[in-house]
């Protein structure tokens, strides 16, 4: 179980890391989503060490990853269109360079 | 188990660290979200490692599915933008806050897990497992003893299909022209799969692993495919019968369920005596469905419109 708990503190890292320092919006919800199956995995390892196994955070975690792709689709959606405004900004620039959204 | 557990979980974890690593820091945004993708499947095994075989079902169709297509589709909107990107990152001299600060916060937290109270509820679940209706604990809980979250939790997916449709209408078309004639064939071959598998899922649910969340997410990829393949959701207006209210149905049942017990005299969410198996059953089924169109009403991004179906017509 060690394993899975360091592996829960490397990706907590890395996923923070990623989601506070990118420039990229898409980047950042990758990291983000990188960041919540950490948290995850800290839940269904306290699960699994328990005796009996305990159901209720495996119960949490799916919820939790319902939610998660909720915020995703949301967050894409208004990364998508931000990207659009941005695109048109250029366009009505003569293609300066401008914003870090997409 | 012994040694050969041992390895696979370590070659497992550095899997997943490398994949992480590729998912946040790879210079080419349609690398990092294919090893974002293969990260979620490969967490999928870890769950079953870890016995956790709902949430490995949960994982490999709602997080790697479901938000792989969602990923990809967005970056089918973003391409060509991150060419003249200036640098990936924030300048290395960041690092001096971010590790110090992430390092605290991951003690912090480690220390608040540590604390928790030691067995966990597992006694008590299994206790009151022959009370709920349903063999499988995890359903238990899910629908029953804390039936509570996945009111909210249904709440939340039917919000964030509002949000979505109300920051304007689909893109229009909504998929990219179909390079191959053979995908709306497979399509509608393989439809009629996704339905028996997404009922197996669901029935399964009452003393396995499975449920209403994998069983929708299936049901949910299978309309994607069918979208991807040239058909046209029906769920625009009333003019094509009511199949937008399924999105709301899951909600509305469980609201119901809820509501219902306080108007007779007991407690919220508490079913009536005797009733919890058939009704947790209609529930799921409820749930199921609306979870399935939910994902595929997040997949469209954007309120679809008439123009939308013709455009994406062939």
């Amino acid at each position: 179980m060690t394993v899975y708990l360091s592996l829960a503190g490397v990706l907590f890292l890395i996923g923070l890391h990623g989601f506070f320092t990118a420039r990229n919006l898409l980047r950042r919800l990758l990291a983000l989503n990188v960041l919540t199956t950490a948290v995850f995995l800290l839940f269904v390892v306290m699960a699994r060490l328990a005796d009996p196994l305990d159901p209720v955070p495996h119960a949490i975690v799916l919820t939790g990853i319902v939610v998660t792709v909720s915020t995703t689709a949301v967050a894409l959606a208004l990364v998508v269109r931000i990207a659009g405004r941005v695109r048109d900004d250029d366009a009505d620039a003569g293609g300066g360079s401008r914003g870090d959204a997409g | 188990m012994g040694t050969a557990g041992v390895m696979f979980d370590g070659l497992l974890a550095l899997a997943l660290v490398w994949l992480a690593w590729q998912a946040t820091r790879a210079a080419d945004l349609f690398h990092a979200v294919v090893s974002f993708i293969v990260f979620g499947l490969l967490m999928a095994l870890a769950w079953v490692r870890l016995e956790a075989p709902d949430i490995a079902l949960a994982e490999a169709a709602i997080g790697a599915g479901a938000t792989g297509a969602l990923l990809l589709s967005a970056l089918d909107r973003l391409a060509t933008r991150d060419g003249r990107r200036r640098a990936l990152y924030e300048p290395a001299t960041a690092w001096g806050f971010w590790i110090p600060a992430g390092g605290a916060l991951l003690g912090g937290l480690t220390l608040a897990a540590w604390q928790l109270p030691a067995p966990g509820l597992g006694d008590e679940v299994l206790a009151a497992l022959k009370l709920s209706g349903v063999d499988h604990p995890v359903t238990a809980v899910l629908l029953n003893f804390r039936a509570l979250d996945t009111l909210l939790e249904i709440g939340v997916l039917l919000l964030a299909a509002v949000t979505i449709w109300s920051l304007g209408p689909a893109p229009s078309p909504l998929v990219p022209a179909m390079p191959s004639p053979a995908l709306p064939a497979l399509g509608r071959l393989l439809f009629p799969v996704f339905v028996l598998v997404s009922g197996y899922l669901l029935w399964r649910g009452s003393h396995a692993p499975g449920g209403a969340f994998p069983a929708g997410a299936v049901l949910g990829a299978g309309a994607i495919l069918m979208l991807l393949a040239g058909a046209r959701p029906w769920i625009r207006s009333s003019e094509h019968g009511p199949w937008r209210w399924i999105l709301s149905l899951g909600l509305a049942m469980l609201l119901a369920a809820a509501v219902s017990g306080t108007l007779a005299g007991q407690a919220f969410f508490q079913y009536p005596p005797g009733t919890a198996g058939p009704l947790i059953l209609l529930l799921e089924v409820a749930a199921g469905l609306s979870i399935a169109l939910l994902l595929f009403a997040l997949y469209l991004r954007g309120e679809p419109c008439e123009h939308g179906y013709r455009e994406s017509g062939r």
